[in-house]
């Protein structure tokens, strides 16, 4: 490799770095703050290429002038970027090769909540990819994947085995200076997941990452890019959580999707993050920018349940740049005690006879503030262009609020588009009901509420969807008043 | 005598400050039809609703004993688990949960409750047949929904239908017969005949005597104005109906 005179004087800043740093380069955790060094430390940790530093290095000059925005309808004490762990390894530090070594406390978490690990991979035969704090920590089923071409592993890796992939892919959907979270993002992202399924190929099984926060003080910066090659398949599943802690702690990842022609991506997230006590002390402020971008005929459909966090802020979004495609976006948020939540998608239609599906389910506890918030954009060029939205929101209290703001942009007049919102309080009388037939309040709740999220939990790969319906059961315990 | 299933003495309730019941006095013994009826708005269903439980009447007096217990200490799912089930006047519709997992639910938590095994799902579908049967309760809705896109009889049926899954010992039916044409009534009094019994025993509040026709009373009592006013046999009912209320 020929150096150019640029990437000579890089090394050489590297360099600097490296001996100039303070601290130990074998250490498991970078210090806190923000700076071009943590940036070169993650980098030169994660041993990558210098295009990549490059990326992530452009990202932060671009985020340094960017302010972060304000229009969401959830207040919160902005995070200092100063006093943020950008980079912590999992406490073990020898490479974790089967699940057996995963820490037993995360093992349980995921017990609790029905996904035995061991079982799925048996049972269901679901690939799995762990991503404790910054680094992935194992994943199943890669030979098995490998022999038809699917490629399922963690960023990192990517990036030294198939750096051509990510170079051609990585920010294409969601450039670098998209949004001040996705820029941050975009220069100090540590790991996360890469899948690439080849030409005609159905992925077999469900695929399925696991996020987890675990260190005290550390943020969660995961970059996710999925791509399914022409007339190929793939469902993806995203499981988080984080133990509790007292100090707010910030998820800010980045999803990309990208369905070339006559593809289809079903993505599916069970969001659990630590959403703080009673009082609203502690919790994940997750502000997550995640998008796809469809090409002819293909297909995107985005599933989320949406149950922990302190702070949601996040609008999974299809780009409908083929002719004939589809997006689709399945939502059920639950918000509790002093959560809140702005969520929603945004649909872009380019091509012609693009058609989109909206279908929202928000259900508002405590004192909780719940928002949808969502829009659909019909371009000039996007005839015959059809989207279905509809937007419910459940109150379970009258402390809690519930919040809709639709936004509709149209250049083309041969679009059809069908908006449809309802609210509702859960009926005195239907508990009454249910409790004279001998079903418990908490049990009637969570019948009531599994009921009006059902058009969306059905979207959900089976054994998702138990856990989804145990965390909604766990999520509204003592919650109505 | 021990098979006595409820002893309502001297029971007084309101709401929002109103007295409602003022009085009420009511035994019913294991193998009994009680017929309670009454003009609107003399309290019948103030009377269902207090022994259910629904916590918008306060008690302001008296007491009930249910199987040897004080109901009124118990939260109405505990009342259902005792064996009290109450046939509503207006079910309501719970949009999303199927009728089958609402009933499986509800047997669940009552064997937890009895420290009973848990129905299997063979029994439960033999036994989702068999009473079904009884009220001719059409395939299709008992996957349906609770209540929801179901008419008037429909519903009525349905709660029948319920009460024969849940096999209580005290069965009172509000209102049953309101909106119910021949037909259903028929099939409604015919369910619950064959779900009468020597250990159980009904309550059937209703405005008019065309219920009791089909399903026969061993006592009716005329609640008017928070208070069992008349008690008789079956003729009672009778005489009510030509002579209308005002003659108690």
């Amino acid at each position: 490799m020929a150096y150019t005179e640029e990437s000579l004087k890089t090394e050489l800043e590297n360099q600097e770095y490296e001996y100039g740093f303070t601290i130990d380069i074998e250490s498991d955790r970078a210090p806190n703050g923000l700076s071009e060094e943590i940036i070169r430390f993650i980098s030169a940790k994660k041993d990558e290429p210098n295009w990549l530093l490059e990326y992530r290095l452009n990202a932060f000059n671009i985020w340094k002038k960017m302010e972060e925005p304000k229009w969401a309808h959830v207040k919160y004490k902005k995070p200092d970027f100063q006093d943020i762990c950008y980079y912590a390894a999992p406490k073990p530090k020898k490479e974790l090769a089967s699940l057996d070594e995963v820490d037993p406390e995360i093992l349980r978490t995921m017990e609790r909540l029905g996904i035995s690990v061991n079982e799925q991979k048996k049972l269901t035969g679901v690939a799995m990819d762990f991503v404790i704090d910054s680094v992935s920590v194992s994943n199943s089923f890669k030979e098995k994947l490998g022999e038809l071409g699917i490629i399922f592993c963690s960023f990192g890796d990517a990036v030294k085995e198939h750096p051509e992939l990510v170079k051609k892919y990585l920010g294409t959907v969601v450039p670098t200076a998209d949004n001040f979270y996705a820029t941050l993002n975009s220069a100090v992202f540590t790991d996360g997941s890469f899948c690439y399924i080849p030409k005609g190929v159905r992925c077999p099984m469900e695929l399925s990452t696991y996020f987890r926060i675990n260190e005290a003080g550390t943020g969660q910066f995961e970059r996710t890019l999925l791509i399914a090659d022409e007339g190929s398949y793939v469902s993806y599943l995203e499981g988080c959580t984080a133990p509790s802690r007292d100090e707010n702690q910030l998820h800010a990842a980045v999803v990309e999707l990208i369905a070339l022609d006559d593809a289809e991506i079903k993505y599916s997230t069970v969001q659990n993050w630590y959403p703080g006590d009673k009082e609203g002390k502690g919790g994940v402020f997750n502000f997550v920018t995640k998008r796809g971008i469809c090409e002819k005929n293909a297909k995107i459909s985005w599933t989320q349940v949406e149950t922990g966090s302190a702070v949601t802020w996040k609008y999974p979004s299809c780009i409908l740049k083929g002719d004939n495609s589809i997006g689709e976006f399945y939502s059920v948020a639950v918000t509790n005690n002093n959560q809140q939540a702005d969520t929603g998608t945004k649909m872009i239609h380019i091509g012609k006879n693009t058609k989109s599906t909206i279908i929202s389910k928000g259900v508002s506890a405590g004192h909780s503030h719940n928002s949808y918030r969502g829009l659909v954009k019909i371009g000039k060029g996007a005839s015959n262009a059809r989207n279905f939205s509809q937007c419910d929101s459940l109150l379970m209290t009258d402390t809690s609020g519930a919040h809709t703001y639709p936004y509709i942009e149209c250049e083309n007049s041969t679009a059809q588009l069908e908006h449809e919102a309802t609210t509702s309080k859960i009926g005195e009388d239907q508990l009454f009901y249910c409790k004279q037939r001998g079903i418990s309040e908490e049990k009637a709740i969570s019948l009531i509420v599994n009921g009006y999220a059902k058009e969306v939990l059905n979207k959900l790969p089976m054994e998702f969807a138990v856990e989804a319906q145990k965390l909604l059961e766990i999520s509204l315990e003592n919650s109505v008043g | 005598m021990s098979n006595t299933i409820i002893k309502i003495k001297n029971l007084s309730a309101s709401i929002e400050g109103k007295e409602i019941l003022k009085g009420v006095n009511l035994e019913v013994k294991a193998g009994e039809v009680h017929a309670i009826m009454g003009p609107n708005g003399s309290g019948k269903s103030t009377l269902s609703s207090v022994l259910a439980g629904r916590d918008e009447y306060e008690i302001t007096g008296g007491s009930v004993e249910f199987l040897g217990k004080d109901l009124l200490e118990y939260d109405p799912e505990e009342r259902a688990w005792l064996g009290l089930f109450l046939a509503f006047q207006y079910p309501v519709e719970i949009a999303g949960v199927s009728n089958m997992n609402f009933l499986k639910t509800a047997l669940h938590e009552k064997s937890k409750y009895l420290n009973e095994d848990p129905i299997s799902a063979k029994d439960f579908l033999k036994r989702v047949k068999e009473k079904a049967a009884l009220v001719e309760l059409d395939d299709k809705l008992k996957n349906r929904s609770v209540n929801e896109g179901f008419s008037g009889g429909e519903k009525k049926r349905n709660e029948i239908f319920q009460m024969a899954m849940l096999e209580p010992i005290l069965a009172i039916l509000d209102e049953t017969d309101s909106g119910l044409d021949i037909d259903a009534l028929k099939v409604v009094s015919n369910g619950v005949n064959t779900l009468k019994n020597k250990d159980n025993a009904i309550i059937v509040i209703t405005h008019y005597q065309r219920l009791l026709d089909y399903i026969t009373p061993d006592f009716v009592h005329v609640l008017a104005d928070g208070k069992i006013v008349k008690t008789g046999d079956k003729n009672l009912a009778l005489e009510l109906e030509e002579k209308g209320y005002d003659w108690v």
